[in-house]
């Protein structure tokens, strides 16, 4: 039929599109990374380099950021995680008056800009560090003080990265059976050991899930951590500041290993994830023929 | 170690909602004692209040002669097998079975040769290494089961555990059951609706409805001398005759039913002029006449050759039919559709009881 | 005085509903409804309430209502904070409107002003252009797309995404500069004799925009689309409905929370962006956030960039609720 053509046409070119717009500045400052001239180019192609990614490792500030985006980020695993976790715990647990209020505060830091979340999160603590004296405390000659770009960074972003983990636990614990938690406390467990030995091999997957999304969302966040930071300084508030400077194509070398490692990230999951899938399916057969067998081999009783 | 379960005068509210009216029982100390009762009659209600997870409004639960008021199901000495069964599926069946024992902080040697035991004890020897959702529905039955043995409970509570399983398993698992109750020697509490599975299976049975106990006693008691118009019909099959207390001598009471005068036992006691229901099971028909109060004339509206008996259907006084169950080799000739058929039956099998609500309504 | 109202209000109201929770409990009369320490042991309902306080109480109600108040103090040296010059004023505000006074005249502040409102109408403009290039996607994804091209094409959508916003817009920017990509093409197409100054006109703005938020707009979409039972549009096709008319009425009424969510989103990050107008702004570009970045990093002024912000806040609050009114949708469905 003409018209369905025409439209199997027309979604192509849409796709093609979109995707060009998509890819395309991606693929053009990939090109750049490996092209000699200082200023990024595609086109001409001159000669192939790979120098700018040694200018890279060489950049003692970019290493610096890069180590405090990764402090950054497992301090906010240790805390989004958890309270994300109980949140979810707690909302299907909440006085149902009190539900929609709950769900309000809890949701509103992902809608909020994140230069707000960052900008209210630096004037709080540092009047409350100032009130409560913690500001600055020496253990070991080292400044633990809680008034610091790490740990208010790690503040800022784990107030709408809670959320973030919050929702996936909530849609992990939606199908959790708990007649298993009964089951449990039958047999005798204590409250806590339900939680440990039940609960959370249950959520495992939804542990993991949202410990890989706090990190990128944490190691990836610019507008809160730029308040955030103070005088400190992360790979993208770094990156940030390189590029208000000027352009050099040593920071599409870092695009591309940037890239590099979440194709590497998305194939394992992808392997990992028909592992799982295969896995599945080789006990549910098992479980088919034991049922086919069951009636045959229904043995005495020792 | 086994230990008797008292209900005292135990009311479970659900803010206005009656779900146990004052119930009252002692289950002794190794005994299958099941409760039977349509859904919602408050049986797994009674259940739950045993193991611990709700605590009466009124009255007192008692197990082993100590009051359980406000102790927990995790410190009660009973297990329940769930209805879903409730296995653990990220754990082995091993695992699944010891689990009562690693919480009570049993050191891992000790549980792997308790979790042997219980494997033979349950035929499934060498499937403890399997995970749960590899095994068919019978066996996982058997784990469950197998789960709860293994803290060793003084009381087992059993909900509804055969009736996910099709008919043939259910059948088998009866007798396991049975089997393992005795071998064990522990208190089992069954809740069930399949009466055929609290016949099989107990030793005595509680039939509940609507909250209240309405009769307790051993299978052959229920069956043949109910104390209900409830527990009448629904226990087995059952014809009711409604009507009411004509004349009473010795034990016997005649009703005044839609199908004229009919004599049967009464053991409650009625007097003459109360309202009243005579039941024959359609086992004890006969195709002769009987005499003149223990026949039954009704036009025949359909027989139903079953191999080794035959059911005749004949219209009844109500909507219901009058149901009879005629053995092969019973005397008489089985009429045929459209005439009018004259049955007996031996007053001495039939029940006069106190009108009252009937199972189909 | 305030402060310490502030301080002590999310406390009261927790109080308040443990307080009702507590009553209805009790009258109720069902032994099956338990308490929160009963449900949960001791150990595990500390967690749960410390975890979900510090973080409800620490890092989201307190910081937004102390920067509220924040907003209304005067710029002062920290030993004049709470002393007799820390009165509530309504300065930092004014000068959002009104400027520096410079002697006796009332002028308005017509950069700030007009920044404002440029940046809530290009993200309006924004929102509504990302809307319309992601919802024939979404739609093909949700209704057309195979299975197998589908898991491709959700790979695809997101590999890009996972490069830094930052590294986004300085790639758009080599692309789009004086001697980028685009100029060179269009100039060897021989379309234009010059090189056109994307970035100067906030074209390149507008793009990095419209570009950095399409995951955002896509995701909901495409959950809401997908959730269509399809014969719905297979009978509207049925009784005569032109395409054009399936969609108008028959998908996008369906699929109003997920546009709902997708439009908040973008309103929300566009309004609130920072990168993008930082690098990929022309010399005039005027976009309200980085003024906000200003007033604390230039003038250095915390109390007024505090006000800024709550502005920002307020427009965005106001906006959420106007999305929600129109297209009658409640706070659940615009999450994910």
């Amino acid at each position: 039929m003409n018209s369905r053509g025409i439209m199997k046409a027309m979604i192509a070119v849409y796709l093609g599109i979109f995707f060009t717009y998509l890819f395309g500045p991606l693929l053009v400052m990939g090109v750049t990374a490996f092209n000699t001239p200082t200023y990024p180019q595609a086109f001409p192609f001159q000669t192939f380099t790979t120098h700018w990614f040694a200018d890279l490792l060489g950049d003692r500030d970019m290493m610096e950021g890069l180590w405090n985006s990764i402090i950054i980020g497992l301090g906010v695993i240790c805390l989004a995680v958890p309270v994300g976790l109980a949140a979810a715990i707690v909302m299907t647990q909440v006085y149902w008056r009190a539900r929609s209020l709950y769900y309000l505060v809890v949701v509103s830091p992902v809608l909020t800009p994140g230069v707000i979340l960052g900008i209210s999160t630096v004037i709080f603590w540092k009047d409350f560090t100032e009130a409560t004296g913690t500001k600055q405390i020496e253990i070991l000659g080292m400044d633990f003080g809680l008034y610091s770009g790490i740990f208010l960074s790690i503040i800022g972003q784990s107030t709408f990265i809670c959320a973030y983990c919050m929702l996936v636990f909530l849609s992990r614990l939606q199908r959790f059976d708990r007649a298993q938690e009964e089951a449990a406390l039958d047999l005798g467990a204590s409250f806590p050991q339900v939680f440990w030995h039940i609960l959370l091999p249950f959520l495992r997957p939804a542990i993991f899930s949202s410990a890989i999304l706090a990190f990128l969302s944490s190691f990836e966040n610019y507008n809160t951590t730029t308040f955030a930071i103070l005088a400190n300084k992360t790979l993208v508030t770094v990156l940030a500041g390189r590029v208000r400077q000027g352009t050099t194509p040593a920071l599409s070398a870092l695009a591309v290993i940037i890239v590099g490692i979440s194709l590497i990230g998305a194939i394992a999951y992808e392997v990992l994830r028909r592992r799982e899938d295969r896995i599945a399916a080789q006990r549910a057969k098992v479980a088919r023929e034991a049922e086919r067998d069951g009636m045959a081999a229904v043995p005495q009783a020792a | 170690m086994s230990a008797d379960v008292e209900l005292d005068s135990v009311t479970i509210r659900f803010g206005d909602f009656v779900a146990v009216k004052s119930a009252t029982l002692k289950i002794s100390n190794g005994e299958f004692f099941s409760f039977l009762g349509p859904s919602g009659c408050g049986k797994t209600t009674i259940l739950r209040t045993v193991s611990g997870f709700l605590d009466p409004s009124e009255g007192t639960v008692r197990i082993g002669g100590q009051d359980m008021r406000g102790i927990g199901p995790n410190k009660r000495p009973t297990a329940l097998i769930f209805q879903n069964l409730a296995l653990f599926p990220l754990m082995t069946v091993a695992d699944n079975i010891t689990y009562g024992l690693r919480v009570r902080g049993v050191p891992h040697a000790e549980r792997v040769k308790r979790a042997d035991e219980l494997l033979s004890l349950i035929a499934l020897p060498d499937q403890g290494k399997k995970m749960v959702n590899e095994l068919s529905g019978g066996q996982k039955q058997r784990v469950a089961i197998a789960r709860a043995l293994a803290v060793e409970p003084q009381v087992l509570l059993l909900d509804e555990p055969l009736s996910a399983l099709d008919l043939k398993l259910r059948q088998h698992m009866r007798n396991e059951l049975r089997a393992i109750q005795k071998r064990v020697g522990i208190t089992f509490i069954y809740i069930t609706h399949d009466q055929g599975e609290a016949l099989t299976m107990s030793d005595r049975i509680a039939v509940m409805n609507a909250g209240v106990i309405e009769q307790v006693g051993d299978g052959k008691t229920i069956y043949d001398q109910p104390a209900t118009a409830f527990v009448a019909s629904f226990v087995g099959e059952n014809n009711p005759f409604a009507g009411r207390v004509f004349a009473v001598d010795d034990g016997f009471a005649v009703v005044d039913t839609g199908k004229g005068r009919l004599r049967g036992r009464n053991r409650r006691g009625l007097k003459v002029g109360d309202e009243a229901i005579l039941f024959v099971r359609p086992e004890s028909f006969k195709l002769t006449a009987g005499g003149e109060d223990s026949t039954v004339a009704a036009p025949v509206l359909n027989v139903a050759f079953e191999g080794n008996m035959s059911h005749i259907f004949l219209k009844g006084p109500t909507k219901k039919e009058i149901t009879l169950t005629i053995g092969r080799d019973a005397a008489g000739h089985i009429p045929a559709q459209g005439e009018t058929a004259r049955v007996g039956f031996d007053p001495q099998a039939a029940t006069v009881l106190p009108a009252g609500k009937l199972a189909s309504d | 005085m305030l402060k310490t109202i502030i301080i002590l209000l999310p406390f009261v109201l927790i109080a308040v509903f443990w307080a009702m929770a507590a009553r209805e409990r009790r009258l109720a009369n069902d032994p099956s409804r338990k308490s929160f320490f009963e449900r949960n042991g001791a150990v595990i309902s500390t967690y749960l309430l410390v975890a979900v306080g510090f973080w409800a109480i620490m890092m989201i109600v307190l910081p937004q209502l102390y920067m509220v108040d924040y907003s209304f103090h005067p710029k002062l040296p920290p030993s004049e904070r709470g002393g007799p010059k820390d009165v509530y004023t309504l300065a930092n505000y004014k000068f959002f409107l009104f400027g520096p006074q410079i002697g006796n005249e009332v002028t308005w502040n017509t950069t700030h002003i007009r920044a404002f409102f440029l940046t809530i109408g290009a993200s309006m403009f924004v929102t509504f252009v990302n809307f319309c290039l992601c919802y024939p996607l979404a739609f093909y994804l949700a209704q057309v797309a195979t299975a197998q091209r589908l898991r491709l094409l959700m790979m695809a959508l997101i590999v890009p995404f996972w490069v830094n916003e930052i590294l986004r817009a300085f790639a758009l920017r080599i692309m789009l500069g004086t001697s980028g990509l685009i100029n060179n093409a269009l100039i060897a197409l021989g379309v234009i004799g010059e090189p056109i100054d994307f970035l100067g006109l906030d074209i390149g703005l507008y793009v990095g925009l419209s570009y950095a938020y399409l995951l955002m707009m896509i995701f909901p979409l495409y959950n809401a689309i997908e959730s269509l039972d399809k014969n719905q549009i297979e009978a509207a096709r049925d009784l005569g409905a032109p395409w054009w008319h399936i969609h108008l009425f028959v998908v996008m009424p369906f699929a109003k929370p997920g546009i709902a969510s997708g439009c908040t989103m973008v309103f929300m990050l566009s309004a609130g962006a920072l990168a993008a107008p930082l690098f990929l702004g022309g010399p005039n570009s005027l976009w309200f956030t980085p003024i906000v970045y200003d007033r604390f990093f230039q003038a250095f002024n915390w109390p007024q960039g505090a006000a800024y912000a709550f502005i920002l806040l307020l427009a965005c609050i106001f906006f959420v609720l106007a999305v929600m009114k129109v297209f009658k949708v409640g706070l659940g469905e615009i999450t994910r």
